[in-house]
């Protein structure tokens, strides 16, 4: 059977249900069908912590909006999108307290911001620390009045269908029944997120695994600036789990095994004192971009100033000074975390803290309008490149970015599907026999095999983190990319024990797997190809940004061997390349 | 003191397309201090059995996907740590009062439809309804913190596992449900409590809970649902004497 929708919205996080709304409000004659492998309040979306930016009090303006997200991203990001995001930012984080996000509030009942690193004016609203949650869970809540919405969750997404030079549809699994259905639309919106899971210790939960970044790859999509991942410069060692920036926004520190505030050794300006009333200064020390804290910490850890434990090496951040009160009011959640998981009391002691894998750049190649180089089939999210984040993205600018982009997607998705509407039924039913002859062959029917799927996943993991972490060099990445090469090969012996139906996990485990190897791809072979050192990209073989050469977006496409990486220029409107400021005058 | 240095996990098994019934299976798993049940069992699907299903994403205690009975009480498997249970073995089933699925997968679609019941989303008249342009609904610290514990569920649904009259009476609504009904109906922003009414005030509704207060209990984020089902049954009692007493007025 052959279900039929105007659109098919992949992932039902923040941007997917943001896009659903968007064409619940303006086109409630068209026919959305939301399809994700999990329920959507259960989408990665939930873990954010920090904050949304957004313009919205008197001392800030769009044009610092955007020359600090310029500046953060080391100028790679194109700036027409940043200008629309800046401007429709404030728009959408209203129409989200209207839907009812419990925003933190001012005295006088007007919403609060905080400063977030890399931002010269505080600018992101927050709820608490489970912004992310609260936006997910309003937006979840609010999709449950659109009757044209038809949620098909626990489905698993395999393919996309082209026909005839355009998206039609995707084909995905009921995870319930085990069957291979059809779902013919006249436009596709892709919004699975990130991939935080090619790495072994990430941010993310299990969920994500790059599942629409590789759909479109296959698909003949190009994947734009995978090279640019972002480590988050304070996570939990062991398990990986966040401590927001919104902690060092709220005058957190971070120290090294003498106690010394070792930020200001790496141009990132000189500290304040914590009692000054001045602290924490804005992008400066501790309010540093991600990426160069991250770098930060490496330093630190080859001059031996960390801390050794028994998850690798960390340093401190030390919140204690804010006191209980106020980490109760404003960072509940980090004390519920560091109670919880280090064992550890921040209003007592110091979080034992190191980076961690937190977020993808790059994605699914889109324009401004969440369109790919596919007629009918749109991108929006993490899972999305269009692109705002550059070479390094600055905290409290993705969870507003689903929102305008989400938006975006949908109205360009229901426009597409206002004027297109044959779909070649017949065709789509022929590729998904093809494609459940694949699924049964390589997989459920297989006899034998030899590989376990953990072990594949840690042989990737292991290669990730040594070759493709935060600093990377020529040898190691050709190191890596034999490496990914050889596991897409023995991927073919790959070992499925369970044949049956009925929410078989280890079928959608070794799926993930498979998506996860195509991402890896491509993040390798385009931090191969672009020898320079930019943003979240560190090159020990090429210290220096290269703007000569490389103010480029790479684009990987895929090939029956290895990536083929080519590029196209980075949209400049306003803001010519300069040096990145931080911790001093601009 | 623990001294073994591995655990026995064992966990309930069912696979329709297969068994008849469900029955455990023990699984050897190394013990650590810092290990959680979740690590547990995600290591017994890595390394020793790749056909066994369950829930999961965020380990984080956010997503609200993987809520278990551990030896019998009913938790996050992703906050609930292996040193918590240092006597024997532990035993995992899934979520009681659910239908089973398969393994520790439980059927959430009656919870889901339950949700959409209650109406989860602010209601208000259209002539009152505030353009974007105009900015945000003042909210004072004050009114934010009368609803605020409320929006804090993360549908993991620990509070119907442990209900005593959700497992007799799948109809009663039940505590996340009320909560976030609660939530919407003390939001300042909101208009719509009469149309949550209908749904609250029934039989299935708040009436049937005879306060055993279990849910609050076992909530991990502490959003306490007894709280709202005892606020929602003082309201609705005032409405009730309300339209006896005054008929003509006109309640929130």
């Amino acid at each position: 059977m052959v279900l039929q929708y105007d659109i098919v919205i992949v992932g039902g996080g923040g941007a997917g249900l943001r896009a659903a709304i968007a064409i619940g409000e303006t086109n409630p004659k068209l026919n959305i069908a939301l399809v994700s492998k999990v329920y959507p309040m259960r989408s990665h979306t939930v873990a954010a912590e920090g904050g949304a930016a957004a313009v919205i009090k008197d001392n800030d303006s769009f044009s610092d909006h955007c020359l600090d997200t310029i500046g953060g991203g080391d100028w790679m990001c194109d700036q027409d999108a940043v200008e629309i995001f800046a401007n429709e930012a404030p728009k959408e984080l209203i129409q989200m307290e209207h839907w009812g996000c419990p925003w933190s509030r001012e005295l006088d009942g007007s919403v609060a911001v905080r400063p977030f690193g890399g931002m010269k004016i505080e600018r992101s609203w927050f709820a608490a620390d489970k912004t992310g949650f609260h936006l997910l869970h309003t937006l979840f809540q609010t999709s449950l009045k659109y009757n044209n919405l038809i949620r098909h969750d626990e489905w698993f997404a395999t393919k996309i269908l082209v026909e005839n030079g355009r998206c039609q549809g995707i084909t995905a699994i009921e995870m319930r029944s085990g069957d291979l259905k059809v779902i013919a639309a006249k436009s596709v919106i892709i919004c699975t997120g990130g991939a935080g899971c090619v790495f072994p210790f990430t941010t993310n939960g299990s969920i994500k695994t790059g599942d629409g970044m590789a759909l479109a790859y296959r698909a003949g999509i190009p994947l734009k600036d995978m090279e640019f991942i972002q480590y988050h410069p304070t996570g939990l060692p062991g398990t990986g789990i966040l401590i927001t920036e919104a902690a060092r926004g709220e005058g957190g520190i971070i120290v090294n095994n003498e106690g010394h505030r070792y930020l200001q050794d790496y141009d990132l300006g000189k500290p304040l004192d914590i009692k000054d009333p001045k602290h924490p200064v804005k992008k400066s020390m501790e309010l540093g971009p991600r990426d160069r804290l991250s770098q930060a910490f490496i330093k630190e850890r080859e001059k031996k100033k960390t801390i050794p434990g028994p998850f690798g090496d960390v340093v401190h951040l030390d919140i204690r000074h804010l006191g209980k009160k106020k980490i109760d009011k404003k960072l509940p959640f980090v004390r519920e975390l560091t109670k919880n998981y280090v064992g550890i009391d921040p209003v007592y002691e110091p979080i034992p803290v190191r980076p961690v894998v937190h977020y993808m750049m790059g994605g699914i190649d889109t324009n401004i309008d969440c369109s790919t180089n596919l007629p009918g089939l749109f991108a929006a999210g993490e899972c999305a490149c269009v692109s705002i984040n550059g070479a390094n993205r600055l905290g409290s600018n993705s969870l507003t970015e689903i929102l305008v982009f989400g938006a975006r997607a949908g109205n360009a998705a229901a426009g597409f599907a206002n004027e297109h509407s044959e779909i070649d039924i017949k065709a789509l039913e022929k590729q998904r026999d093809e494609e459940f002859k694949r699924i049964t062959l390589n997989f459920l029917n297989k006899d034998g095999g030899s590989e376990r799927i953990s072990t594949l996943r840690k042989e990737m993991h292991q290669v990730m983190e040594e070759c493709v972490g935060i600093f990377r060099s020529e040898s190691g990445l050709k190191e890596a990319s034999n490496k990914i090469e050889e596991l897409k090969d023995r991927f073919s012996s790959i070992l499925i024990e369970d044949k049956s139906l009925n929410f078989n996990t280890e079928l959608t485990s070794a799926l993930e797997l498979e998506n996860m190897i195509d991402v890896a791809e491509a993040i390798i072979f385009s931090a191969l190809s672009r020898r320079e050192s930019r943003g979240s990209h560190q090159r020990t073989d090429f210290k220096e940004r290269n703007d000569e050469n490389f103010l480029c977006h790479s684009l990987a496409y895929r090939t029956d061997a290895e990536s083929r990486i080519e590029y196209k220029e980075v949209v400049i409107t306003k803001w010519p390349p300069g040096e990145r400021v931080y911790g001093k005058e601009e | 003191m623990k001294v073994s240095e591995t655990t026995e996990i064992e966990i309930f098994r069912y696979l329709p397309d297969k068994d008849n019934e469900p029955f455990f299976k023990s699984y050897e798993v190394p013990y650590r201090e810092d290990w959680v049940v979740l690590d547990a069992i995600n290591y017994i699907k890595d390394e020793i059995d790749g056909t066994i299903s369950y829930r999961w994403s965020c380990r984080m205690g956010v997503c609200g996907s993987c809520g278990m009975m551990v030896n019998g009480e009913p938790k996050l498997a992703c906050s609930t740590f292996l040193k918590e249970y240092t006597l024997g073995k532990i035993r995992v089933e899934p979520l009681q009062g659910f239908p089973v699925e398969r393994d520790l997968i439980i059927d959430i679609n009656d919870f889901m439809e339950k949700l959409k019941a209650v109406k989860p989303y602010i209601l208000r008249k259209e002539e009152d309804e505030k353009p974007i342009e105009e900015g945000e609904y003042l909210q004072s610290p004050a009114e934010l913190a009368r609803y605020k514990q409320y929006t804090l569920c993360i549908n993991c649904m620990l509070c119907y596992a442990a209900c005593p009259i959700y497992s007799l009476n799948s109809e009663f609504i039940g505590p996340a449900a009320i909560a976030l009904a609660q939530r919407y109906n003390l939001d300042s922003r909101d208009q719509g409590r009469n149309h949550r009414q209908e749904m609250i005030a029934s039989h299935e509704g708040i009436w049937e809970c005879t306060f055993v207060g279990e849910c609050s209990v076992v909530c991990p984020k502490d959003v306490d649902p007894a709280a709202a089902i005892q606020r929602a049954k003082v309201s609705s009692t005032i409405d009730w004497f309300m339209k006896i007493i005054m008929p003509l007025s006109k309640t929130k």
